[in-house]
């Protein structure tokens, strides 16, 4: 039933698979998927520590409204978030064309603009565990130390992080993994480039278009395996924080 | 260590720490802690920032961005490119159409290689190609059959009509017409033997005609139009059949470079015309311009 031209090119095609591009895991997209989620969380850290501080202490007019954009990307679809800031960095944005004037590439479809992404796109996983850690200081173990002459530099350092550190370390953990696992956001605002924004769940996605799907089985593989150790460290973190004013 | 203290521990800790560093002049409760922050934000964007330099720093092998449709004729050639020359070239595949947009968005791609001339000569018009490029091949389509469908192989389609009547046909797999040039094509054939009408409800439609594979050669569609040259590094898992290049537009595949950065980017867009990328691409079931097939 086979039409005839495709009888000589059967037999050339699994000897050039062999030589070819393909590999059994995509080290590139998993190196870059791991840089990525570092930089990620090595960024969010500060910010996340100081806006949860300021969520979790701070009583102010606009907090409700501050909580609910904070929130805004856990819900808000992948795409319309992509779409919002392809429009944000685009070529044609401000941002987009400063950033070209300064260094000279473009932000979107670039290593550098993915980051930017997925640490907006981050920002509630950070953002909210670290203020239900910081929540649970009790008032009076901060003002302590302030009375005793603390700086509040010091406060942070020996007193808050101490007794905050298992939402900090859930922020991280939260952070990291849904920065390997994000797809919608890396996709429009990515592309698909080898090395620069080929993440490891792009290349998944690639793989299965490339009919590799033993390349794509054990790359999920790694990312299940990674999401049942981030839920594992979130539960057991939460449990610790649950337990300490109890 | 401090972590594990209960809260009122740490309050005695705090005030024993506090007293021994205590100053007698009281500092204001409310300061902002902003200075030490800011000098370590500061420090994480130059780690940031030097890191991504170091990471630029490095010679950059130039990214192709390919039509789905040449994707495994290809990787082939990029493997005999680098056996030949040594260098190596980034390959990112999706929908004509789409990476076209991305280039116009700004994506670093260096060589375009479009399998419509149209999108190229849209790009070369608005100045985001050096020139108007070259055609290096002619696709075909082909129907694709996976096994175990109760599709008949038939380049003529008969079988097609046959079985959206009988009900035999549940799904059946083409690209996105909108943005992927062998949708397009696809879109024509089925229009051209007015099946397009009754089948349209039954239409699963791939990103680009690689993931239209996809859906038609795992079983998860009964069948599908996609190009010849894709079906042809399938057949141990579906059978194809020609579908008569007659009955729709013929898919030029042009490529262009888009600058003048790279020089393996440049050597790349040569070897493409060459013997041996012609040998790779004939044998992937392409036909080349200025050959009779």
């Amino acid at each position: 039933m086979r039409a005839p031209c495709f009888e000589n090119t059967a037999s050339i095609y699994p000897a050039s698979r062999a030589e070819g591009h393909i590999e059994a895991m995509d080290w590139t997209a998993l190196w870059l998927s791991l840089r990525l989620a570092v930089f990620t969380v090595v960024l969010l850290l500060p910010v996340g520590i100081l806006a949860g501080r300021r969520l979790a202490y701070g009583e102010f007019a606009a907090k409700g409204l501050v909580e609910a954009l904070v929130a805004l990307p856990l819900v808000l679809p992948p795409t319309v978030l992509g779409f919002y800031l392809l429009g944000l960095f685009g070529a044609d944005s401000p941002l987009g064309s400063a950033w070209q004037a300064f260094t000279g590439t473009s932000l979107v479809f670039s290593f550098e603009g993915l980051l930017l992404a997925s640490v907006i796109v981050n920002l509630p996983f950070a953002i909210l565990p670290m203020q239900r850690g910081f929540e649970a200081i009790p008032r009076e173990v901060r003002e302590a130390g302030a009375c005793c002459g603390m700086t509040p530099w010091q406060v942070l350092r020996r007193i808050e992080m101490p007794l905050a550190w298992p939402g900090v370390l859930t922020a991280s953990v939260l952070s990291f993994a849904h920065t390997l696992g994000e797809f919608g956001v890396v996709l429009m605002v990515g592309g698909n480039i080898p090395g620069e924004t080929e993440t490891i769940s792009i290349a998944i996605y690639d793989r299965v278009q490339a009919f590799d799907n033993a390349a794509a089985a054990r790359m999920s593989a790694l990312l299940l395996v990674v999401s049942v150790v981030t839920i594992a460290l979130t539960f057991a973190f939460s449990r610790r924080l649950g337990r300490r004013f109890n | 260590m401090l972590v594990s203290l209960t809260a009122a521990e740490m309050l005695a800790a705090a005030r024993a720490i506090a007293k021994k560093i205590a100053k007698p002049v009281a500092r204001p409760i409310a300061r902002p802690i902003a200075r030490p922050t800011a000098r370590a934000l500061a420090a994480l964007a130059f780690l940031v920032i030097g890191v991504c330099a170091a990471a630029e720093g490095s010679e950059r092998e130039p990214v192709i961005a390919a039509a789905a449709s040449v994707r495994f004729a290809l990787q082939d050639v990029a493997a005999a490119f680098y056996l030949e020359t040594g260098q190596r070239v980034r390959l990112s595949f999706g929908s004509s159409g789409n990476l076209a947009r991305q280039v116009r968005a700004g994506a670093p791609y260096d060589v375009f290689l479009s399998a419509d001339p149209r999108y190229v000569e849209e790009l070369a018009r608005d100045g985001f190609a050096l020139d108007a490029g070259k055609n290096y091949l002619l696709g075909r389509l082909a129907l694709v059959v996976p096994r175990g469908s109760p599709l008949a192989v038939d380049g003529s389609l008969a079988d097609l009509r046959l079985a959206l009547s009988d009900g035999r046909l549940k799904h059946f797999a083409i690209a996105n017409p909108e943005h992927a040039p062998y949708g397009q094509r696809a879109e024509q054939v089925l229009r051209r033997v007015e099946l397009w009408d009754a089948i349209r409800a039954r239409l699963v439609f791939g990103e680009n005609v690689g993931q239209a594979a996809q859906f038609a050669v795992s079983g998860n569609a009964d069948g599908g139009i996609i190009g010849a040259a894709l079906a042809s590094a399938l057949t141990d898992r579906a059978s194809a059949a020609l579908i008569p290049k007659q009955w729709h537009a013929p898919l030029h595949h042009r490529a262009v470079l888009l600058n003048a950065r790279s020089a393996s980017a440049r050597s790349f867009y040569e070897y493409l015309s060459s013997a041996n990328a012609r040998t790779l691409f004939r044998k992937h079931g392409f036909d080349l311009p200025g050959e009779s097939s």
